[in-house]
């Protein structure tokens, strides 16, 4: 084949085609210098008298100081949530009720902007997710939830549906807004009142929240807010006016928590950690199964509990795949959150970031190959460029532990049984992923992964209709869809 | 006719040796790739130099059976400098006509950098016999034109008669020498994103200098994930092969932002060495204005009216 | 002297717009002239319904939620001239709330409608709920908002294109809903309503061949003819009781299993 005649073009071939900063505006968040506590429908003072500054991990700046509940500001949020409850949400008509959640959902999206910018601000996550996912998600969530309200008969049938009474709830830093949603939506609609405890680091759309509770007219302890860290949490779980704890975080504190409501009658839902699978055949769409491979494990920086963190890629298309993957690495821009070029953000927490380097460490040491992609990582701010490791054995801690950060390992399979085995063979079980044109292969794979959630084609799809949770030590208890109500009522 | 040929013993596989992994195309996560590249924002200068590549890249094309002499060398006017009122805009690519109006064409660019184009294989439908479309393209190519801008046999294609595709390709490369050849897959068509990719993979096989979108004369014509699809077979391609083919969406693309968007696409997909017009186009006509109108609003910093930008 | 009001003209409600009724009728009722609609509107209307099918019933359940629920939003802001139309603020009340109640199944239906079949053999085998496509509904004399309202909901949530035949006595309610339907993202020809002569118009409603469900509730007398004539196509006549359920809805939907093998 005859070269390109490239007689006619004399111009240089341009180096660079840049992206500009795109950066979303900050003027549309009003951060209060210092916040209280949620408690009975107002901001109070913390009896603790504890507080510290939330921080952005994409610059290292203090945004606002944060309250930190103690063991007395628990005990009167808990309160207020049970008076709330008792003196009437609870036999509120639930066609009411559902309409006080319709609000909710309405105001989330009038107001999405606003708490995309906190969100990425306050977390650490591109702007393009938090608007894209975590918003429209949770507003999605509030609208699927409050449509529930009064037709729990038809989600039970032939059982009759009660609220349980206060639900202690305990949301982590990765989706800090989603994970809000998920959690509060269907134990209003069930009609309980809630104890909301957000994550040490993100607290700060939480206490945004509670301007949209006041604009919905929520009653007064209907949604209570306490922050702090992991004491607040503590005493939380430990009350024993709480009827139901549900707790997204990490399997090691998840075994604490469920350690604490053994012997008493407490409800309990954990959605824990997870090490997931995503199994590429050789008949994949190749080029999409790379998005998929990318957006599994680098999305959100890799803090996700269902990040497909093992890559198990046929071997006959091995080279090729890797060839593939690095290439696209080499294209994702890491950078300041609030800029909408920005594919990976910043790492939540100084703490995290350490967590992530002394893994990555060992599967250095332990022999697997790494790759990252040359990457200019700001000054200030925690960062970790996205990263692949190579050659690596099943036994590594890099294919073991869940690393919770921008770390890929690969693994190798040869047929069908030895991608299962591999794939299951993990204390996790909360998500999958497989990749092959072959329908049959599809279904058959889904069969055998013994995962919570198995994402056929495609990788961390979330839909509020659509049931998630963990197999195994990935935890129990499903959210979304119609099972995502069972946690939250009781049957006469 | 391309055969499998027979050995003394068992038979040789044609296909799989020579080619890159076929494979499949998954529509949801390409239009989603292709919606998140369309999302990037570009810096000011990079999006003059963009625009400015864009015309450099635009083969300006008339193929309308009322096309006349004069209408064509209206076209060349605009082909050759598209803007009057700013003489730093560049010419063209190319222009694309019909067989009949090439030699117009030529005359009209001539000691120019553009250069003409013309269609064959009895464009748009394909559906004649096959000698008839080579002797159409070689005495195209005799005329004159610097590029021939075939089409695929659909007919053929959608029948499962690959062999036929091939080679027709083959054969009007062969016939059209020096000329540099495009094939039109026309993808609105084909049905699938799967289809796109093998038909790319086939023209490329069959001797392809550049692969095309379409006719422009049905709907759907280029969009950005068709696009994406070439692009990737395209790359595929390099990959094994070292050849350099190149892409032209055609059809449907009439704003200055679809065509960024496209650019940044090529730039993600296939990298800098691809940003040039041996190896993009784009098929356009109302295009051309809306690219001065954007490079005019970069440059002033006011939005423009239509109104000032000639219609030639 | 006080100010002249203008006085409404009540037309027919087509496509998303409202034509006059192409015989050019009209007849006086509730203190207004009414558009009398004929055979060729009521056609008019089978035809934007199907043309509107295709993308009424592609949205996603979520949107399709969403724009219902809208409805609500924009008919809470009409509250005062609907109580003046039906003279009754707990009928109003309850037609609102009964948008709001139908939005929250568009999300749903397939949850508690649709299942997954455990077949025995290696197959994978789910039912899944689907619109029928163009729904006929005659909607009840009385009470002439919350009525309609009621069966027009469960229709349109599943994702059916509906023709209704309004209250023959009293129209003006459901023409004031179009009003609210046309300005909530409600899409050209999903609902259509005619008035006029349900003595005329019931039968070409029932015998035309492009509907694919007849609601009868508001049929003055013998249904007999009628269901006779929905025979012709096969119609699916549905008889809904009163008040609220997602089994109203599962009235106007088709049931669809799929299966697929299971293996390497």
């Amino acid at each position: 084949m005859t070269e390109i005649d490239k007689k006619q073009d004399r111009s240089p071939v341009p180096s660079v085609f840049e992206y500009s900063p795109a950066p979303e505006s900050r003027d549309v968040v009003t951060l209060e210098d210092r916040y209280g506590l949620f408690i009975g429908g107002e901001f109070v003072e913390p009896r603790s008298g504890e507080f510290h500054p939330s921080v952005s991990p994409s610059s290292e700046e203090e945004l606002a100081e944060v309250s930190y509940g103690g063991a007395e500001d628990v005990d009167a949020a808990v309160g207020a949530a049970r008076t709330a409850f008792e003196n009437g949400w609870s036999s509120w008509p639930a066609g009411e009720r559902a309409k006080i959640i319709y609000r909710i959902a309405r105001i989330l999206q009038e107001r999405a902007r606003e708490f995309a910018v906190l969100e990425s601000l306050d977390g650490g996550k591109p702007i393009r997710e938090s608007r894209d996912v975590d918003l429209p998600l949770a507003a999605a969530h509030f609208f699927y939830y409050a449509g529930w309200a009064d037709k729990l008969e038809y989600a039970f049938p032939n059982r009759t549906p009660r609220p349980l009474g206060v639900a202690a709830q305990i949301i982590p830093w990765n989706f800090p807004m989603l994970m809000l949603a998920w959690k509060v939506a269907p134990a209003l609609a069930a009609g309980n009142t809630v104890v909301l405890k957000p994550a040490e680091t993100t607290p700060l759309t939480a206490l945004l929240f509670a301007d949209v509770l006041r604009q919905a007219e929520v009653p007064p302890g209907v949604v209570n807010i306490v922050t702090g860290d992991g004491r607040a949490g503590s005493e939380l779980v430990k009350h024993p006016d709480v009827d139901k704890v549900a707790f997204t975080g990490s399997t090691e504190v998840g075994k604490e928590i469920q350690r604490a409501v053994a012997g008493t009658t407490k409800k309990l839902t954990l959605e824990l950690g997870g090490k997931a699978a995503n199994v590429i055949f050789d008949d994949a769409p190749l080029d999409q199964a790379v998005e998929g491979i990318v957006n599994g494990i680098y999305f959100n920086q890799g803090h996700v509990c269902c990040a497909g963190s093992r890559l198990l890629v046929q071997e006959s298309i091995y080279e090729q795949t890797i060839q593939k993957l690095k290439r696209r690495m080499s294209n994702l821009r890491v950078g300041d959150p609030l800029d909408k070029n920005t594919d990976i953000g910043a790492i939540n927490s100084k703490a995290q970031l350490e967590r992530i380097q002394e893994l990555v460490r060992s599967g250095e040491e332990e022999g697997a190959d790494v790759f990252q992609p040359e990457c200019r990582l700001p000054e200030k701010g925690w960062w970790f460029a996205p990263t692949v490791f190579t050659s690596v054995a099943q036994s590594y801690r890099i294919a073991q532990e869940e690393i919770f950060g921008p770390v890929l390992s690969v693994l190798t399979f040869r047929t069908p049984d030895e991608a299962i085995e591999k794939a299951n063979n993990t204390p996790y079980g909360l998500a999958a992923g497989v990749w092959t044109e072959k329908g049959s292969r599809i279904l058959w794979m889904a069969q055998r992964l013994r995962a919570g959630v198995v994402w056929a084609n495609t990788y961390n799809r979330f839909d509020p209709t659509s049931p998630f949770g963990g197999y195994k030590e990935s935890g129990f208890g499903r959210e979304g869809g119609l099972h995502g109500l069972e946690a939250y009522v009781r049957f006469e | 006719m391309a055969q499998a040929p027979a050995l003394p013993h068992g038979f040789e596989l044609p296909l799989l040796p020579r080619l890159p992994r076929i494979g499949s195309v998954d529509q949801v996560a390409i239009e989603e790739r292709a919606a998140t590249l369309a999302k990037r924002s570009i810096k000011r200068e990079s999006k003059l130099f963009a625009l400015e590549l864009a015309v450099r890249m635009t083969d300006l094309t008339t193929l309308e059976g009322s096309d006349t002499p004069g209408k064509v060398a209206a076209l060349a006017s605009k082909a050759i400098r598209p803007d009057p009122v700013d003489p730093t805009i560049p010419s063209v690519a190319a222009v694309c006509v019909y067989p009949n109006l090439v030699p117009h064409a030529l005359e009209r660019v001539e000691g120019t950098g553009v250069k003409v184009a013309s269609v064959a294989t009895a464009f748009p439908s394909g559906q004649s016999p096959t000698d008839i479309k080579v002797e159409e393209a070689r005495r195209v190519a005799e005329l004159g034109a610097h590029e021939i801008d075939m089409v695929i046999d659909r007919g053929a294609f959608l029948s499962g008669n690959y062999a036929k595709v091939y080679d027709e390709v083959r054969q009007v490369k062969e016939a059209i020498g020096d000329s540099h050849l495009k094939v039109i897959l026309e993808t609105g068509e084909l049905g699938t994103y799967d289809n796109v990719r093998r038909a790319s993979l086939l023209a490329i096989a069959g001797g392809a200098d550049f692969v095309k979108t379409s006719t422009g004369k049905i709907n759907p014509a280029a969009t950005l994930p068709v696009t994406l699809v070439m692009l990737e077979a395209v790359r595929d391609v390099f990959e094994e092969t070292g050849k350099r083919i190149g892409v032209k969406p055609a059809g449907g693309i009439r704003r200055a932002k679809q065509a960024v968007q496209h650019l940044v696409a090529v730039n993600e997909t296939l990298g800098p060495e691809w940003l040039t017009p041996d190896l993009f186009r784009f098929g356009a006509s109302s295009l051309l204005n809306d690219l001065l109108l954007q490079i005019r609003k970069e440059k002033t910093g006011r939005y423009q009216s239509p109104d000032y930008f000639t219609l030639d | 002297m006080t100010r002249l009001p203008v006085a409404k003209t009540y037309k027919l409600f087509v496509g998303g717009a409202f034509p006059r009724s192409e015989s050019g009728r009209s007849y006086e009722i509730e203190g207004a002239n009414v558009a009398l609609g004929s055979r060729k509107d009521v056609r008019d209307a089978v035809r934007a319904a199907r043309e509107a099918f295709p993308s009424w019933a592609g949205l996603t359940a979520y949107n399709r939620g969403q724009v219902l629920y809208r409805v609500a939003e924009i008919m809470e802001g009409r509250r005062a001239q609907f109580e003046e139309l039906v003279g009754d603020q707990a009928e109003v009340d309850a037609a609102i709330d009964a948008w709001v109640w139908y939005a929250g199944w568009a999300d749903k239906l397939a949850q508690v409608l649709g299942t997954s079949n455990p077949v025995a053999g290696p197959y994978f085998n789910f039912t899944i709920p689907e619109p029928t496509g163009v729904a006929g509904i005659v909607a009840p004399e009385e009470p002439p908002l919350l009525g309609l309202v009621e069966r027009l909901a469960p229709a349109l949530i599943g994702g059916n294109a509906v023709v209704v035949l309004a209250s023959e006595r009293r129209p003006l309610a459901a023409i004031t809903l179009a009003e609210a339907l046309a300005t909530s993202d409600v899409p050209g020809g999903a609902v259509n309503i005619i008035t006029g002569r349900k003595s005329e118009l019931c039968a070409v409603l029932a015998g035309h061949m492009d509907v694919n469900a007849l609601d009868l509730a508001g049929v003055v007398g013998d249904s007999t003819e009628l269901e006779r004539l929905a025979a012709d196509n096969v119609k699916r006549v549905v008889r809904n009781g009163g008040g609220h359920s997602p089994w109203h809805a599962a009235a106007f939907l088709e049931l669809k299993t799929v299966w697929h093998p299971i293996g390497v």
